[in-house]
């Protein structure tokens, strides 16, 4: 069997967090050790709510952030930050907001050229042949090769970026949140983008979305992170159709399908996001879990196999009653 | 039957460029009845978010506004004086803000931001103001509300500060809510609750919601009717589960296609999208704003169109829709 393409084992990422000259700084774990593999060929979403962890590891993945403890393999061998230069030809980031990922003072063929440069690919000439039919790979007019990222719309500039991350032939691109901040409209066509590209150049993606439909739309599996953990991990349709961990559940129900009568969903999670400089006892989540029990407030719950996936949670759902 | 509690009629928004003027929102017309909740969707640049500035005569001051009526509780809202308007705004007319980070002042407490309203308008002691508050702010499910009222914006989450300024805009029991895109700032489980709140206060007091949003998402599962905008334009209006079950505009069905749905688009399928950008609101705009981007387009288009109907017997501004 070969190695999966990325594997996290027990990644934490901490923050000391200062609280004056003479206490002992707070420590926020941002990513609590997680354990992950991303297969060759597969679109792994990983989802969950603002402050989550879902960018940490992103940015620890693109050797942005250094894990503080725990292993990151790429293709079964470590993550070696002297070697993040050889990684970064492998792996390759698409941002959430093209309005601040491109570069406002270099053209679209600086801008998607430039990791050619870096890397030193290739003479001018082939590079810019490379560039040229890397913006027809993403639906971009030769014209707008010599145009600066004002002149174009957000569909246009996330193209861009997304040619950016393709120029380096990639096996691996990490979608951090790449549509939502697009209109409706121009989302539909970066997501179709993305579908026929991961067909094409038969990539991976880590797809990082808070959109449980786009996330339905375009994953193979799903993992779901709460407070720097992963709750659950589980197959597409298996995770949609029986979430075993309650926040799954409440993450599915909070989706809001254009279906008018069925009204807005009370997806029963009382109170708000913890602090995670002070994050509860036992399952990060029981605060507020329905189903919690004492020892959900004392015992941290450890990842266990079910069918499909694996749950961290002390009283998963049951298939059949979610 | 009644008069409705808020009626628009040809409202235009100009915005004055270097040259010409920028035609913002072109002659729209709508209604809100009292306790009723009509969605405003579209796009950006849509003129959703500019409509609703208009509204409470919030505009930027290089905007114009005009407009044949903008009646709200019988008053005249274009022929009122500033002052007076003043008398409205967060009385008897509220706003909820997208972004409440931005929207709340950072440099005062949150008491003293919900109370400031209640003591502008009614004649109350400091003390009836600050229960009134502590009472709403437990109503929109936050807790230790008596110890909110000292902290300071910056020390809330996104979704407390914006249930703060739900709590805020019911300070003096408005009749009429205007909020932009309240929930687009939050998480998914967060909007969830925020809206689930918002339907039931908009019930629970018989208030109307005027909610702009660009998610038809939240317009399917909150609204009781629908403004579907384009360019500056009304282009679909009507009871929602008519609009949903058969758009009868071309824009509205191209922006449902584009969307996937969980159990119903199937996965990795290719999303329906609309071809073409958005036109320039400079200049001439004759004709349907949507010609140009349009399968079914025909060179009648080009001239005014008129009101026709749907299926569901909502108001379609196409002239493939029968006319009405």
């Amino acid at each position: 069997m070969t190695a999966p393409v990325l594997e996290l084992r027990d990644v934490r990422k901490i923050y000391p967090i200062s609280r004056g000259l003479f206490a002992k700084p707070a420590r926020l774990a941002a990513v609590d050790g997680v354990d992950l593999v991303i297969n060759r060929g597969e679109t792994l979403a990983l989802v969950g709510e603002s402050g989550s962890g879902k960018t940490t590891i992103a940015r620890m993945l693109l050797g942005l952030l250094e894990p503080t403890a725990g292993q990151i393999l790429v293709d079964g061998q470590a993550l070696d930050p002297a070697r993040r230069k050889a990684m970064a030809r492998r792996i390759q980031p698409i941002f959430q907001d093209p309005y601040s990922s491109l570069n406002p003072r270099k053209t679209v063929s600086q801008i998607v050229g430039l990791p050619l440069v870096v890397h030193g690919i290739g003479t001018a000439a082939e590079r810019r042949a490379r560039v040229a039919e890397m913006l027809d790979v993403v639906g971009l007019a030769r014209r707008h090769a010599d145009a600066y990222p004002n002149q174009m719309s957000g569909g246009q500039r996330q193209r861009v970026a997304i040619a950016r991350a393709l120029v380096m032939r990639p096996d691996v691109v990490i979608c951090d949140e790449p549509t939502s901040a697009l209109d409706v409209s121009v989302q539909a066509q970066i997501l179709n983008l993305l579908v026929s590209l991961r067909r094409d150049f038969g990539l991976t993606y880590l797809f990082i979305s808070h959109n449980l439909a786009v996330v339905e739309h375009l994953a193979d599996r799903v993992a779901v992170m709460y407070l720097g953990r992963l709750v659950e991990q589980a197959g597409r349709a298996e995770l949609f159709a029986h979430p075993r961990h309650p926040y799954t559940r409440a993450l599915l129900a909070s989706v809001l399908t254009p279906e008018p009568g069925l009204g807005v969903p009370d997806p029963g999670l009382g109170g708000s996001f913890p602090n995670p400089i002070a994050p509860p006892p036992g399952c990060g989540f029981h605060p507020r879990c329905a189903r919690a029990a004492d020892r959900c407030r004392i015992d941290v719950p450890q990842p266990s196999a079910v069918p499909g996936g694996i749950v961290s949670c002390h009283l998963p759902l049951e298939q059949g009653l979610s | 039957m009644s008069d409705p509690l808020l009626e628009v009629r040809d409202l235009h928004v100009d915005i004055p460029l270097a040259h010409g003027s920028l035609r913002a929102v072109r002659g729209i017309d709508f209604h809100v009845d009292r306790g009723e909740l009509l969605c405003i969707v579209g796009e950006s640049g849509c003129g959703k978010s500019l409509t609703s500035l208009a509204l409470m005569n919030l505009l930027p001051s290089r905007a114009r506004r005009r407009a044949a009526a903008l009646r709200f509780a019988g008053q005249d809202l274009t022929a009122l004086p500033e002052r007076r308007m003043a008398d409205l705004r967060g009385n008897r007319m509220a706003m909820i803000f997208q972004e409440p980070m931005t929207s709340l002042n950072p440099a005062y407490t949150i008491g003293n931001q919900l109370t400031e309203a209640l003591t502008r308008h009614r004649r109350v002691t400091a003390a009836q103001a600050r229960d009134r508050a502590v009472h709403l702010l437990e109503r929109v499910g936050i807790t230790a509300a008596a110890s909110r009222l000292g902290q300071y914006p910056h020390q809330l989450s996104g979704g407390l500060r914006q249930r703060v300024m739900i709590a805020m805009a019911l300070m003096c029991g408005p009749e009429l809510i205007i909020a932009d895109e309240p929930t687009t700032a939050l998480d998914v489980t967060i909007q969830a609750q925020i809206l689930h709140l918002l339907r039931e206060l908009q019930r629970e007091f018989g208030m109307a919601v005027v909610l702009i949003t660009h998610d038809l998402g939240v317009v399917a599962r909150i609204a009781d009717r629908v403004a579907v905008m384009y360019a500056g334009e009304i282009v679909e209006t009507g009871r929602v589960d008519a609009l949903f079950a058969a758009p009868a505009h071309p824009y509205t069905r191209g922006l449902l296609a584009c969307i996937p749905v969980p159990g119903r688009t199937r996965p990795g399928e290719m999303l329906g999208s609309i071809p073409g950008i958005v036109p320039s609101l400079t200049g001439n705009l004759d004709g349907c704003a949507f010609r140009n981007r349009c399968g079914e387009a025909r060179d009648i288009c080009a001239r005014t169109v008129p009101w026709g109907h749907g299926a569901g017997g909502q108001a379609v501004r196409c002239v493939n829709a029968g006319v009405a």
